[in-house]
């Protein structure tokens, strides 16, 4: 039997956020950019950023620097204070790891990390550079990093189906959402194609994908952080960028065409798919098997589930649709090709209702 | 899509005034300048940022010429004489601009096709609330009606599209330092337009709109036939071409059902096609004015006569093998009419075999 779906952020998730925010105010800012492939330019917009809030008078500081650097980026060193990293060998592998000492000790406004998902080698302080981040940043010093999609562990999957290849060396997803501001650096694959450094992904099209996974996982983080946003200022949930589709079932709708459509529309828009239904009561058995075997189809077609308490249908949906922020409703036509004389139907009534979202109404099986 | 003689377009986006679209397509001009590219500026807005103007030097400009209108001198872009000078890439600022009344062409994004059909390349710049589709989106997420839009098929048809980033809040900081406007203007910006949410909400827009655009090429262009990203679950679905049939009123809901249905046309590679049904002769000017829109935004438009509206949409859809109907809401029925279904209420009793969506209107919810 599937849990009540409860609406309203648990009690964990909230205490999550005031933790956060509490954390947030005495540590130090954490800036990440976020690229697609190497020689996008992440870095180079990196030290340029420090360059610039260096000539506006922060306290700038380089903590790591990549192995090889461009000459625009070489250009930008030379005006910055580099605290040098240490250089340790291990099974016959050379390592840079960051000076946490001196970097402590030197104390700066801003700290800028090149390589945020680089493996330090065993014996360190910490095994991977970006938990050396975390230590600036709780002792409050901001942070102004570079990343590449394909250093994101949860991303790894989609990049090795696209590239063929795995990096060894990632940062978990989580450290992304906990940055204070992520920034996009794009730029379209023609330009990267036969670019050094891009040996290992020549292929334009592969470059296009992994572009594509970049912008949309930007667009996910920033998402979340509108509606964190939203939340902590107790402003009403506003419809985003994203389109967000529930699929109502019921005992008599045609549930694996609704599913099937809500799925193709959730892939095209690169959406969120809701299935949910309203409990009744006095179902009569038959209903209920329907139901049930709907039911079944969709958590097997990978759907989120959520099961609806309350006496009335349409207001039930109406309330779930509102708080979870739903552009599009899929329900299946009702149930009699009559026209109802008295009243309207609960159809009716849930499009007169559906304020800000579109209600696709589907045919029921057997139909042609 | 181009023939060989006709010019590239490449388009610099962003999601508001001030993240630097201009001036990275300026680097670019300079880049190609020393590359040895016949390369003039056929317009470009400074705003007075000197950072910007910087990047214009050396570059030959073609001067704008002053038109009058209304006893008030305009400048606008000399587009005979950037024809007449011929280069092979011209940088027009601005794409969303509308001339002045006088001028040959009504928007500044017909000059560039212009410029384009003479072989010559372009490069222009664009924020993301200028699309045509996202233009209920963006009002219902900013409290914004933006007036100067440009059909998505521009935007679909340019051969680069690059996003370009700024974090909303090193965007504000933009703006406190007097960098974007002036301090007066700077101020009831970020009071007004330029909010966290606001500047949040568009922002995330154009990290979708980027993505949605390199996964179409990527479609479009099929060659080496990797696995496609958000290819439908169901092959079967996906090959099943839908076709939307749009029923156009001279109600002013109307354009946002247009905007709707080809933009979800869009995402799913749908055929989209508009109907009016002239029951009598209400409304002309207002449906020959979304008429004319919708065929500007390139829908197949159609008007059946009949004094039975329902029927005659039902029976429109069948003979051209629609598979879903978007119409918008009817109005409220005053009470002695309760008892009367509404042409809603009876396309979707007589056309249960198809789908039919119902478009809400995006409304402001809630505070910024």
């Amino acid at each position: 039997m599937p849990t009540p779906a409860d609406h309203r952020p648990d009690p964990e998730e909230l205490l999550r956020r005031v933790q956060n925010t509490e954390r947030r105010e005495s540590r130090g800012r954490l800036k990440i950019f976020l690229g697609y492939a190497s020689r996008v330019g992440k870095s180079f917009r990196m030290f340029d950023e420090g360059r610039r809030r260096k000539e506006r008078g922060q306290d700038v500081v380089v903590g790591a620097v990549q192995r090889e650097v461009t000459p625009d980026i070489a250009e930008i060193l030379s005006r910055l204070d580099v605290v040098p990293s240490i250089s340790t060998k291990h099974a016959g592998r050379t390592y840079e790891v960051m000076d946490m000492t001196a970097l402590f000790r030197r104390h700066p406004q801003v700290c800028l990390v090149d390589g945020l998902a680089y493996d330090n080698p065993p014996g360190s302080r910490n095994p991977q550079r970006w938990q050396d981040v975390k230590e600036l940043l709780d002792r409050g010093i901001a942070v102004i990093s570079a990343v590449n999609i394909q250093h994101i562990r949860e991303q790894q999957a989609e990049v090795e189906r696209i590239t063929g290849k795995r990096a060894a060396n990632s940062i978990p997803q989580e450290f992304l959402h906990e940055a204070d501001e992520i920034e996009v650096v794009d730029a379209p694959p023609e330009a990267l194609v036969g670019r050094t450094g891009n040996k290992d992904i020549s292929d334009s099209r592969s470059l296009a994908e992994l572009r594509e996974l970049a912008l949309l996982l930007a667009a996910d983080v920033v998402d979340r952080q509108l509606q964190d946003y939203l939340e902590a200022h107790d402003v009403a949930a506003r419809w985003g960028a994203q389109e967000r589709i529930l699929v109502c079932i019921t005992a008599r709708s045609d549930a694996r065409e609704m599913l099937r459509s809500g799925l193709r529309n959730q892939a095209r828009f690169h959406g969120a798919l809701l299935v949910a239904y309203v409990e009744q009561p006095d179902l009569r058995a038959a209903d209920r098997d329907k139901l049930d075997a709907n039911l079944a189809l969709a958590r097997e077609l990978g759907a989120e589930v959520h099961c609806l308490q309350g006496l009335d249908f349409v207001q039930t949906i109406l309330d779930f649709a509102r708080e979870q922020r739903i552009t599009q409703l899929f329900l299946g036509h009702s149930g009699r090709p009559q026209r109802a004389w008295f009243g309207r139907t609960p159809v009716d009534r849930l499009i007169d209702g559906a304020d800000g979202f579109d209600v696709r109404l589907f045919p029921h099986e057997g139909k042609p | 899509m181009s023939t060989g003689t006709k010019g590239r377009l490449k388009i610099y986006l962003g999601y508001a005034a001030g993240v630097g679209k201009t001036y990275r397509m300026l680097q670019e001009a300079q880049a190609l300048r020393q590359k040895g590219a016949d390369i003039v500026i056929g317009y470009f807005e400074s705003h007075g940022r000197q950072e910007t103007i910087a990047q214009t030097e050396g570059l030959e400009v073609v001067p704008r010429r002053i038109l009058t209108y209304n006893g008030s001198e305009f400048e606008e872009m000399d587009i005979e004489a950037v024809l007449r000078r011929k280069p092979a890439v011209a940088l027009v600022d601005e794409l969303a601009h509308t001339n002045v009344p006088g001028s040959e062409r009504l928007k500044r994004w017909e000059d560039v096709h212009a410029l384009l059909d003479a072989g010559i390349d372009v490069l222009t710049t664009m924020n993301v609330q200028h699309l045509e589709s996202l233009n209920d989106q963006v009002f219902h997420a900013t409290g914004i009606h933006v007036r100067e839009t440009i059909p998505d098929w521009v935007v679909d048809e340019a051969d680069e599209l690059v996003f370009i980033d700024l974090t909303p809040r090193a965007l504000r900081n933009r703006l406190e330092r007097g960098v974007v406007y002036g301090p007066e203007k700077a101020r009831r910006a970020m009071e007004n337009f330029f909010t966290e949410t606001n500047l949040t909400a568009l922002r995330e827009m154009a990290l979708r709109h980027t993505a949605y655009e390199v996964e179409e090429k990527l479609v479009a262009n099929p060659a080496a036939a990797s696995e496609t990203p958000g290819a439908a679950p169901d092959s079967q679905t996906s090959a099943r071409t839908e076709r939307i049939l749009i029923c156009l009123t001279g109600r002013p809901s109307s354009a946002i059902l247009i905007r709707r249905g080809k933009r979800v046309a869009d995402y799913l590679h749908a055929d989209c096609l508009a109907v009016h049904v002239k029951v009598n002769e209400t409304d002309r000017e207002a449906v020959e004015r979304h008429m004319s829109f919708a065929r500007n935004l390139r829908i197949e438009t159609n008007v059946v006569q009949s004094k039975d509206a329902a029927r005659a949409i039902t029976e429109f859809a069948r003979s051209k093998r629609i598979t879903q109907i978007f119409m918008g809401r009817s109005l409220p029925q005053p009470w002695w009419k309760a008892f009367r279904e509404t042409v809603v209420q009876r396309v979707v009793r007589q056309a249960r075999d198809l789908q039919i969506t119902i478009v809400a209107e995006r409304r402001r919810s809630g505070t910024t």
